[in-house]
């Protein structure tokens, strides 16, 4: 297969709610391209997703890094948001802050930090409040 | 039970991908909330939704989600159409709703897979 360190970079533009997930589309498709095992592929595009639709109800866009190497996919999601003040809170599942406006689009229902814990071997948020945030997410490449 | 059995069981109709008619479907997932359908992996499932809007969309294809079925008779814009196109997934539009469509699949066999850890 590749041998090589591939990086993909993405902005995601802030309140446009109808192209979020463009930037994990993208990403799923290229992983497809590379012959990657469809369950990582699975994996990547839901957490990345679920990342990039917080980036845009929460924060104003931001930047998505991807590096995909033999051994695993790191996703690096950055935004110049808000931040997260309590981030223990915000892993509970259930857990949400997004208005309601977001509720009646098929989000906030506090799915989004539990999904991306779930279907990542790594997670890892360095939060400052009134900053911003950087998630990073790690899926290794061959299944537990 | 083929996305062409779906449509039958439910009375719906195509809104796009005729041509996937035959496809297996061989699990169901019924929700309003994206992220409860992001929570859920199955292998070639369909999807129904009273939620009309393109993350609709992108999110079964997050999913390799094969079939979308709108329930309540809402119908998916153009933008959804085309994207779902793109990505060659099936979109049926039913007018029963969620919960006598999800009964009336769940009668013929079809199967949401195991609780929720």
């Amino acid at each position: 297969m590749m041998n090589d360190k591939i990086k993909l970079c993405y902005d995601v533009p802030a309140d446009d709610f109808t192209r979020a997930g463009e930037a994990s589309s993208n990403v799923k498709s290229k992983l497809k391209m590379m012959g990657v095992n469809p369950e990582i592929i699975r994996k990547v595009a839901i957490a990345m997703y679920e990342g990039e639709i917080n980036m845009v109800i929460h924060a104003f866009g931001g930047t998505i890094d991807v590096v995909i190497t033999p051994d695993e996919i790191e996703m690096v999601l950055k935004d110049d948001g808000p931040g997260i003040e309590n981030i223990e809170l915000a892993m509970q599942a259930g857990y949400s802050t997004a208005p309601d406006n977001i509720r009646s689009l098929g989000f906030g229902a506090g799915m989004g930090l539990p999904n991306m814990k779930k279907y990542t071997d790594e997670l890892n948020i360095d939060s400052t409040v009134g900053v911003g945030t950087t998630v990073t997410m790690k899926v290794k490449m061959n299944e537990r | 039970m083929t996305i062409k059995d779906i449509r039958d069981i439910l009375g719906a109709r195509f809104i796009y991908g005729e041509d996937h008619k035959d496809r297996e479907v061989h699990a169901a997932c019924g929700s309003d909330m994206m992220s409860d359908v992001l929570a859920f992996v199955k292998d070639s499932a369909v999807l129904l939704t009273g939620l009309c809007n393109p993350q609709v969309i992108r999110t079964a294809e997050m999913m390799d989600i094969i079939c979308i079925v709108f329930v309540r008779g809402k119908m998916p814009d153009d933008n959804m159409i085309e994207m779902a196109r793109e990505k060659g997934i099936a979109l049926l539009s039913t007018g029963h709703r969620m919960f006598s469509a999800c009964g009336m699949l769940y009668e013929k066999g079809l199967r949401g897979g195991s609780p929720y850890r």
